[in-house]
């Protein structure tokens, strides 16, 4: 049986992974299956540039690298079903894949706010679909926007917003500052007071109860009895894993698809998660298995797990240490961008500037049990290049796990 | 192999630097400088950073 590995999604996570399979050695056939009918594209200038105006479809789209231009692509097509007890995948057109290997890539998909109230103005924005859609309703004249999420793609989707000139932007957040959740409130704050002079409103502390209009939403009714007027809503409020297909596999499923130190899957070694849909421990801190949404993971999950999974298809011993990525992340918002090393989140606590100042660049340092876990910078180019030269140290830095 | 980066799209990211740090560098101010002709040897290197590059903006012709 000559079967193919099956990767299910063709986003960023699958390319890679079938990039990766190459570069790692299988030479045997691969087919990627993937929902949207476009070729794999970057996705962060979805919520700036696209948004923007200043993005086409050719420069979004990944360059494949030369060795995959074998692979089988059916576009267009959703794995429904996987069977991995007889080794196939069912797909939506009704065909049945026999699979030798199986890459679970599917990704995420944006969470919807159950709200009352009518669904036309309402957008979110994970596919280039998405960012042709919110452009052309921001780019109306006197548009007022109610952003719903203070996370990096709803701060990024409001200053693109103010920046195309809309009449008002709003964010509206239960949290009580934008972003604290993965920068602690010292940056938060900051980051607050920069988007606030620069024209973006903020509705924190409250959540969205209902919309308001007929057929189409008017307005964005808030639980502390507040009513923000909206001619267009921006859902940014996390993401939900595509696993349905995987489901009657007797796996855990509950947030994403849970994997071993080397990406496995269920304990079967013919079946790797990559991208935000995999959530691994990471032996770099505490070993505690999560999913990423980092625009590096796709790559750096597919380079680890192809490796494993081509060595057990050949027989071969990949010889890897468990995987271990250093996190590394970034937001560009107005004319300032975010660049973070490390991981921040486990160092909330103990939160120190290392240079600059709040008002201006500034670079911080996150610290647990005294140690430095990660670092992040805020302002232009200089500040960014600061982040970076304390990557090696951070790289040094020995596990978290006692 | 010609390595090829477009300037106008490159940002600074300096994933690049991190991945290929013989072929990627930043200059003095701070600009991205690259060797155009690196030896074949170092091709693996080079494919990693155009991969990591969040613009897209790396190009590598044969």
């Amino acid at each position: 049986m000559n079967a193919p590995i099956v990767v299910a999604g063709a986003a960023m996570a699958g390319l890679r992974a079938a990039e990766q399979l190459r570069a790692a050695g299988w030479t045997g056939p691969i087919t990627l299956v993937g929902s949207e009918p476009h070729m794999p594209y970057n996705r962060p200038p979805l919520s700036k540039e696209v948004l923007a105006g200043k993005a086409s479809f050719d420069s979004l789209a990944f360059r494949p690298r030369p060795d995959v231009h074998d692979v089988r692509w059916r576009l267009g097509t959703t794995v429904v079903r996987a069977d991995l007890d007889r080794q196939v995948v069912e797909l939506d057109d009704g065909e049945t894949l026999p699979y030798r290997g199986l890459v679970v890539a599917t990704g995420m998909r944006p969470r919807r706010l159950p709200c009352p109230g009518p669904v036309p103005g309402r957008h979110t924005v994970r596919t280039l679909d998405d960012a042709r859609g919110l452009r052309e309703a921001l780019t109306r004249p006197g548009v007022r926007v109610v952003v719903v999420g203070a996370g990096f793609i709803g701060c990024e989707v409001a200053a693109t917003a103010i920046a195309l000139g809309a009449a008002e932007v709003t964010v509206v957040d239960p949290m009580p500052l934008p972003m604290a959740g993965p920068l602690g409130e010292l940056l938060a704050g900051a980051l607050l007071g920069r988007h606030e002079q620069r024209g973006i409103r903020f509705a924190l502390g409250t959540g969205v109860t209902a919309f308001h209009g007929d057929d189409r939403v008017t307005g964005v009714a808030l639980a502390d009895g507040r009513v923000l007027a909206a001619d267009v809503v921006v859902e940014s409020v996390g993401s939900a894993a595509n696993t349905e297909w995987f489901e009657g596999n007797g796996l855990d499923l509950s947030d994403g698809v849970l994997t071993d130190e080397h990406l496995r899957v269920g304990g079967r070694p013919e079946v790797i998660a990559v991208g935000d849909v995999a959530r691994f421990p990471n032996a770099r801190y505490d070993g505690v298995p999560r999913r990423v949404e980092h625009w590096s993971i796709p790559t750096d999950t597919a380079k680890h797990a192809a490796k494993v999974l081509t060595a057990h298809l050949t027989g071969t011993d990949a010889g890897l240490a468990p995987f271990a990525p250093l996190p590394t992340f970034w937001s560009d918002q107005h004319d300032f961008r975010l660049q973070s090393f490390g991981a921040p989140a486990l160092g909330k606590d103990d939160v120190r500037v290392l240079d600059g100042d709040l008002d201006g660049d500034v670079l911080v340092g996150y610290h647990h049990a005294d140690r430095l876990v990660g670092v992040v910078a805020l302002g232009g180019r200089a500040a960014a290049a600061a982040a970076a030269r304390y990557r090696a140290e951070l790289l040094k830095q020995p596990s978290l796990i006692a | 192999m010609q390595v090829v980066v477009d300037m106008n799209k490159c940002q600074d990211h300096g994933q690049c630097v991190f991945a290929a740090p013989d072929v990627f560098r930043f200059d003095d101010e701070g600009r991205l400088a690259h060797v155009a002709a690196p030896d074949e040897s170092l091709r693996a290197e080079v494919e990693e950073a155009a991969d990591v590059c969040p613009l897209q903006a790396i190009r590598i012709e044969d």
